[in-house]
């Protein structure tokens, strides 16, 4: 079970919608989020289209399937809360309110995009949004976010880190080694496990050993655990608020599995996509867990919209993603000059320490 | 001669060893129930079973100094790295315990593992995923490195790297996974420290290990074709150890010399070699060496550009050219 602590607000076990955080949430606001997680899932699906076309390269991880998550979780940030995720990062870019244009042009490699072309799918970055990446190695975030969480609580800053982290990543060490330093030093951050039960084709059983859930793990460290079916927006920004509420009001961390399906293949690339998982698991979860399906349902169910204002909003943002595609398109490569800056700050900047020593060796 | 493609002859390689014995045990992420993240390990579980080829979290760290633990006690791990890249999380293990243990133990103990995976740029999958540790490996004494750039090589240096008893990093390169080569039926071996020429020549020597062998024998053919300049090739293949002697071989004969690195220039592999041969053959040089590299910044990833990052068949013509 869980580990509840005093702080943590009674919320019913069925219906989040009644958790405060969500009994608040104006029809706006509402669809906002609907707004938010049907972006995500039109961006990457025109993406797919352009990568199968050829016109990115490497790897392309997409999100869809775990929108709820990203969206879920983002809509509650404050001003001086932050974000840091892994590679599977176009959600939670486009949810702290990235723009679709610099998403796609980065992911076709052009100047315009949001890292210059030099990132590509995996490291986006938006530090004026307070989101720090994208990040290509697995784990490798998680040192990351607590030092975030470092940092605002250095600076006296009531606020808090969002790392997201795949189910794979909690048998790196680096996590591990997060966790004793946030509990020891009590640090404002919020591990989100996004279990989507599998990490590239091994399932979750055959690569972490546990009890009940990964996120029990922290009991070791006597950091308080949550776990959350992510296909329920309400009950994802409940069990978020209140992890947040402890980051904030007692600068303690948390650690929160959010249950999740991804419904393509690990990567574009992932050969075995239809191979290590069974074909009516995939459809099982679209057709009964999928989140965007779900909270439109309920959106209805509550009289807040009608299907046809959401058709409407679905094809004005499908309009969008179309359009983020001619821009990327349209984009100028970065010039080959540009492979030698974003290195160094102090030769971009030609400051004195800049013009100081050779920086760049030739052949 | 069969051709067979540079992955299927690691994957024979690798199936061979396993069979002639029973300490040989492949450990990986996705090496066994999913073939290989890049199929190097295809069917091998399917033969061999559970205790052969084991699946391994997402754990460098964890999993390859458990196997350097193992190899204590006799176990010859092979360790696949789904990249090279990812060997920045088990530096230690690798660096320090199996690069030290050895002499710590003043020679009580050691280390006949494998580290194996592909370490190379050129796949527009961003700085993290693009290293190329070559150098830094053998920057230490204790480690050996070897960087295959045909089938035929592959398959016989990753079974001597087997049977070996100290720690050697195989460093593959996922662009010439799918590229076929010759390689004959009949059991072989290729010692570790010895350089293969692949291409005779008499002009200028292009001096290279990995894919850039590739680059130089098609900057080769260009250069007899159109400049009428016939270059040798010649193909380290294992790093460290390292065939000083051909290298000296070839200079002697051609007097001049390009050294052709994928990796980046500052104190890369190639960087050693040209110090050793101005300590070496300093009069028998007509001309300085002259070396083509990655451009020295991290992997951009802009599809557009990454393929000028590394060294193309253009940059080693146009090098070869200002010494001759
Ligand atoms: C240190 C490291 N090892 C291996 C990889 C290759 N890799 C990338 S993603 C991945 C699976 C991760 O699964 P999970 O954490 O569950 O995240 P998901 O992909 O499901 O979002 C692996 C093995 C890597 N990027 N970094
Ligand atoms: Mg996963």
């Amino acid at each position: 079970m869980p580990s509840p602590t005093e702080d943590e607000v009674a919320v019913d076990p069925v219906d989040f919608s009644k958790a405060e955080v969500n009994a608040n949430l104006t029809p706006d606001e509402k669809m906002g989020i609907l707004r938010q997680m049907l972006r995500i899932r039109r961006f990457e699906q025109v993406s797919l289209k352009y990568y199968n076309q050829g016109a990115m390269g490497g790897f392309l991880h997409l999100y869809i399937g775990q929108e709820a998550v990203a969206v879920g979780t983002v809509s509650l940030l404050g001003k001086n809360d932050h974000v840091i995720t892994a590679y599977r990062d176009h959600g939670h870019a486009l949810a702290v309110g990235m723009g679709m244009n610099e998403c796609m042009a980065e992911l076709l490699g052009k100047a315009t995009g949001c890292s210059r072309g030099k990132g590509g799918s995996m490291h986006f970055f938006a530090p004026d949004k307070n989101y720090w990446g994208g990040h290509g190695i697995v784990g490798g975030q998680t040192p990351l976010g607590l030092g975030l969480a470092y940092g605002l609580k250095y600076h006296g800053l009531k606020g808090c880190a969002l790392c997201f982290m795949g189910d794979g990543a909690v048998n790196q060490g680096a996590y591990h080694e997060s966790l004793n330093l946030a509990a020891l030093w009590k640090l404002p951050v919020v591990y989100i496990i996004e279990n989507n039960k599998y990490s590239m084709g091994t399932t979750l059983d055959r690569s972490s050993a546990m009890r009940n859930c990964l996120a029990e793990r922290a009991d070791g460290y006597g950091i308080v655990w949550d776990i959350a079916n992510g296909e329920d927006l309400y009950e994802v920004r409940a069990k978020t608020a209140n992890a947040m509420r402890r980051a904030h009001e007692q600068s303690l961390p948390t650690v929160l599995e959010i249950d999740t399906y991804r419904y393509y293949g690990h990567s574009v690339a992932d050969a075995n996509a239809k191979k290590y998982r069974a074909a009516d698991e995939i459809e099982r979860y679209k057709t009964h867990h999928d989140p965007i399906r779900l909270w439109k349902k309920r959106l209805l169910e509550e009289g807040v919209t009608t299907d046809a204002a959401m058709d409407a909003m679905d094809d004005e943002i499908k309009l969008e993603a179309n359009a983020s595609a001619e821009f990327a398109l349209a984009s100028e490569n970065p010039s080959p000059e540009s492979i030698f800056e974003d290195v160094y700050w102090e030769v971009d900047n030609q400051t004195e320490a800049g013009n100081t020593g050779r920086h760049f060796f030739g052949d | 001669m069969p051709l067979i493609t540079y992955r299927k002859a690691l994957n024979d390689a690798l199936a061979e060893e396993i069979m002639r014995d029973e300490n040989v045990v492949l450990l990986g992420e996705e090496v066994a129930r999913y073939n290989g993240a890049y199929k190097v390990t295809e069917g091998l579980w399917e033969r061999f079973g559970d205790k052969r080829v084991v699946d391994t979290p997402i754990s460098e760290a964890g999993f390859i100094g458990m196997g350097i633990g193992a190899s204590m006690l006799g176990i010859r791990p092979v360790m696949e790295l789904m990249f090279w890249s990812f060997a920045y999380v088990a530096w230690d293990q690798i660096i320090n315990n199996a690069g030290q243990v050895r002499y710590m133990s003043g020679g009580l103990i050691n280390c006949p593992i494998v580290i194996r995976g592909p370490a190379n740029g050129g796949t527009n999958v961003g700085a993290t995923h693009s290293h190329t540790p070559e150098n830094f490996i053998a920057n230490t004494p204790g480690l050996k490195v070897v960087c295959p750039a045909t089938a035929y090589d592959a398959k016989g240096l990753m079974k001597t790297a087997i049977r070996d008893n100290d720690p050697v990093c195989v460093m593959e390169n996922t662009l010439l996974y799918g590229e076929s080569w010759e390689v004959p039926e009949e059991e072989y071996t290729i010692p570790l420290g010895v350089a293969d020429i692949k291409r005779e020549g008499t002009d200028v020597s292009l001096i290279a290990h990995g894919r850039a062998v590739i680059t130089a024998l098609k900057a080769a053919e260009i250069l007899a074709a159109e400049h009428g300049i016939n270059a040798e090739v010649l193909d380290l293949r294992s790093i460290r150890p390292l065939d000083e002697e051909a290298i000296m071989k070839t200079v002697c004969k051609t007097h001049r010399a390009v050294l052709v690195d994928e990796n980046k220039p500052f104190c890369g592999v190639s960087a050693q070699i040209s110090s050793m041969i101005m300590e070496q053959c300093f009069d028998e040089l007509d001309a300085p060496v002259q070396r083509v590299c990655a451009l020295d910044a991290p992997a951009i990833y802009s599809p557009a550009l990454e393929p000028i990052q590394l060294p193309t068949a253009q940059r080693i013509i146009a090098k070869t050219l200002q010494i001759l």
